[in-house]
């Protein structure tokens, strides 16, 4: 089986003025198809950057990157964009919904911009992919009119909605509070039960230990990588949540 | 990305900022409006000047006394006193090339008759002078060669003097008296209308020879006016005339003309150039506030990118090339303008109407303005929406998306 994602060496060095800073040191990651991988670590440890070289956002100064078998670091900016439009679904601490937009259009946006064909029905697709986060009820809502958490599952069926190899979430939980961020790792843990391959950044060991794996970056380097012993288990958490609610 | 998602996405964000896009409209809507209507009322006056001009009659030749030079200041054409009614007849006579000719007398006076009195101008002139000016009747006769030369006290009288002094009234036959002379109306012209803000219809026509005998106390005639055989061979005729004119005034030699030929293509010409520069004129007005209008879009393009940097950040993180953003930026502007460009399309040919309503102004649309207001206004979006679209397009992603 193809890795989803198999990086070899993979540096990168910014180069501000006269000094050099080497976000990344030589990092060796192979994710398989079908994974739920956590990528830990501080602020500053090079796992933004990880992140955004992944998700095809910027290109490494080193090594290689294969994302789905292709060679990412010889790629031109369309190229880049056609993969991240095709093989990459994005989920954002902030959300990142288009203002004064329904949730339909929101979602259907990945697909406007599809060049592999012409899709012709991608309300229906939208509307499928809403209805898979459990938003079928609110397809025309703005994102004003809705909260984090269902902002949020907006953006992750924004995410789906292309059928991605790699859905990537850069801190999906950031923004809301405990309960919701709950419920939202319980979605990524859906999808990933159907077989959906996701990839998130968080610094928060709670939120990692949703995960099957564990990667923990610092200083540039992989410091630690190895499978989650005691699966959190959204449901049970929840119970507890409710539980402590109640002797409050 | 196929044409349609692109407008799809363009008409969507005009749409999500309905105000701010009436905003930017606002400028190309009144800058193409301004230059529809100022170019209407340019070629309006200008429609009105060539009928006008056409109104003189066909191939018409005119001679004008020259200017009288008084150690060395010129009184201006027309003061001096050179043309006769001898030069006219020469002329009726030898010229081969001019098939009428006709002077012209004028005298202003005041008309008493029928239920009151009128000023006018009285001007005399021939019993060709109609057919030179291809003026028609409407009731009556206009008098004969036996009139001109018998100085018969007839008249023929205008539209305006018939409707004010008899209204109601058939004026053929009646009696009027200019300056206490009674003269008999034997004929009514037919109306010409307005030119230059001058009524044409108030004057009387009366014999040249009665007109100096009876109301100028003149000999010298004031203009001449001649029709050529035919369109070609008026700069031939104009030649003729000149020297017949010389012999008939003795000027040999160098010595110059005491008289002024003009034809009517000359006239024609002149005022052409005219309404020509006036509609420019006005055009170019008009089209600085179509400019200020691009600039508008462009001002207003700008601020949006900045302001939507993290919208083109998501847009480019979930697979838009550079070139989708540039494009739809680019869509937007040239959408609004082309939108703006119709409104004031409308706007401008409403307001041409309206200006000639309440201003009494010719106006005159012409399909082939609207066209290039039209075209003129989509490539205002293109030029004012590039720069701004080409900023938007070059963000990087990572950059964008951080925006805050």
């Amino acid at each position: 089986m193809t890795p989803v994602i198999e990086t070899r060496k993979l540096e990168k060095v910014y180069a501000s003025g006269e000094v050099e800073v080497r976000a990344l040191g030589g990092v060796d990651v192979t994710i398989m198809p079908g994974e739920f991988v956590a990528i830990m670590g501080a602020s500053g440890s090079g796992k933004s950057t990880l992140m955004n070289i992944l998700g095809c956002l910027d290109l490494p100064t080193g090594g290689e990157y294969l994302l789905d078998g292709v060679r990412v670091n010889e790629l031109t900016k369309n190229q880049l964009a056609d993969i991240r439009n095709a093989k990459i679904g994005f989920v954002f601490q902030g959300f990142n919904l288009l203002a004064r937009t329904s949730a339909i259009e929101n979602v259907e946006l990945p697909l406007l911009y599809n060049r592999t064909g012409r899709i012709p029905d991608t309300s229906k697709l939208a509307r499928e992919a809403l209805e898979r986060v459990g938003l079928g009820g609110r397809l025309d809502h703005q994102p004003s009119q809705l909260s984090g958490g269902q902002q949020q599952r907006v953006a992750i069926a924004r995410a789906l909605v292309n059928k991605p190899s790699l859905i990537l979430a850069d801190e999906p939980t950031g923004n809301l509070d405990s309960r919701t961020s709950v419920d939202v790792m319980a979605l990524f843990r859906d999808l990933n039960d159907q077989g959906i391959t996701v990839v998130l950044v968080t610094h928060e060991p709670d939120i990692a230990s949703y995960t099957k794996r564990i990667i923990e970056v610092r200083d540039g380097l992989i410091r630690r990588d190895e499978a989650v012993v005691n699966r959190a288990d959204p449901a049970e958490i929840l119970r507890s949540l409710d539980q402590e609610l109640k002797e409050a | 990305m196929g044409w349609r998602n692109i407008l799809r996405i363009a008409l969507q964000s005009i749409m999500r900022h309905r105000m701010r896009s009436v905003l930017t409209m606002l400028g190309i809507i009144i800058g193409v409006g301004a230059v529809i209507m100022m170019v209407s009322i340019g070629q309006g006056v200008q429609q009105q000047v060539e009928s006008q001009i056409a109104g003189l009659g066909s191939n018409v030749l005119m001679i004008f006394p020259a200017a009288v030079n008084q150690g060395g200041v010129s009184m201006g054409a027309g003061t001096r006193e050179a043309l006769t009614l001898d030069d006219v007849d020469k002329i009726q006579r030898e010229a081969t090339l001019i098939s009428y000719a006709s002077p012209v007398v004028r005298a202003s006076v005041q008309v008493i008759g029928g239920i009151g009195n009128w000023s006018t101008s009285v001007q005399g002139v021939s019993a060709t002078y109609l057919d030179i000016r291809s003026w028609p009747m409407a009731s009556g006769e206009f008098f004969s060669e036996r009139d001109v030369t018998g100085r018969a006290k007839v008249c023929v009288i205008g539209k305006t003097i018939a409707d004010n002094l008899f209204p109601g009234m058939e004026p053929v036959g009646q009696q009027i008296r200019l300056r206490n002379v009674p003269f008999r109306v034997i004929g009514v012209l037919s109306p010409k209308g307005q030119a230059a803000g001058q009524d044409q219809d108030d004057l009387i026509l009366a014999p040249a020879t009665t007109v100096l005998d009876r109301l100028s106390g003149r000999r010298f005639i004031q203009q001449v006016v001649l029709s050529a055989v035919s369109e070609e061979q008026m700069p031939a005729a104009q030649e003729e005339v000149t020297t017949l004119l010389r012999e008939a005034h003795r000027i040999t030699g160098g010595g110059p003309d005491d008289f002024t030929i003009r034809s009517q293509t000359e006239i024609a010409e002149t005022a052409q150039a005219t309404t020509q520069v006036l509609t420019l004129f006005l055009a170019s007005i008009a089209g600085v506030s179509l400019v200020v209008g691009g600039i508008g879009i462009m001002n207003i393009m700008l601020v949006s990118v900045t302001e939507r940097t993290r919208e083109i950040g998501i847009r480019l993180a979930i697979g838009a090339r550079s070139s989708d953003v540039l494009i739809q930026f680019l869509v937007e502007s040239v959408v609004l303008s082309v939108f703006g460009g119709i409104l004031g399309i409308l706007l401008g040919v409403g307001g041409a109407q309206l200006i000639s309503i309440i201003a009494n102004l010719a106006t005159a649309i012409e399909p082939t303005i609207i066209v290039i207001s039209f075209f003129f206004s989509a490539a205002i979006g293109i030029f004012f929406g590039f720069y701004p679209a080409r900023k938007a397009s070059s963000l990087k992603p990572i950059e964008a998306l951080r925006y805050e």
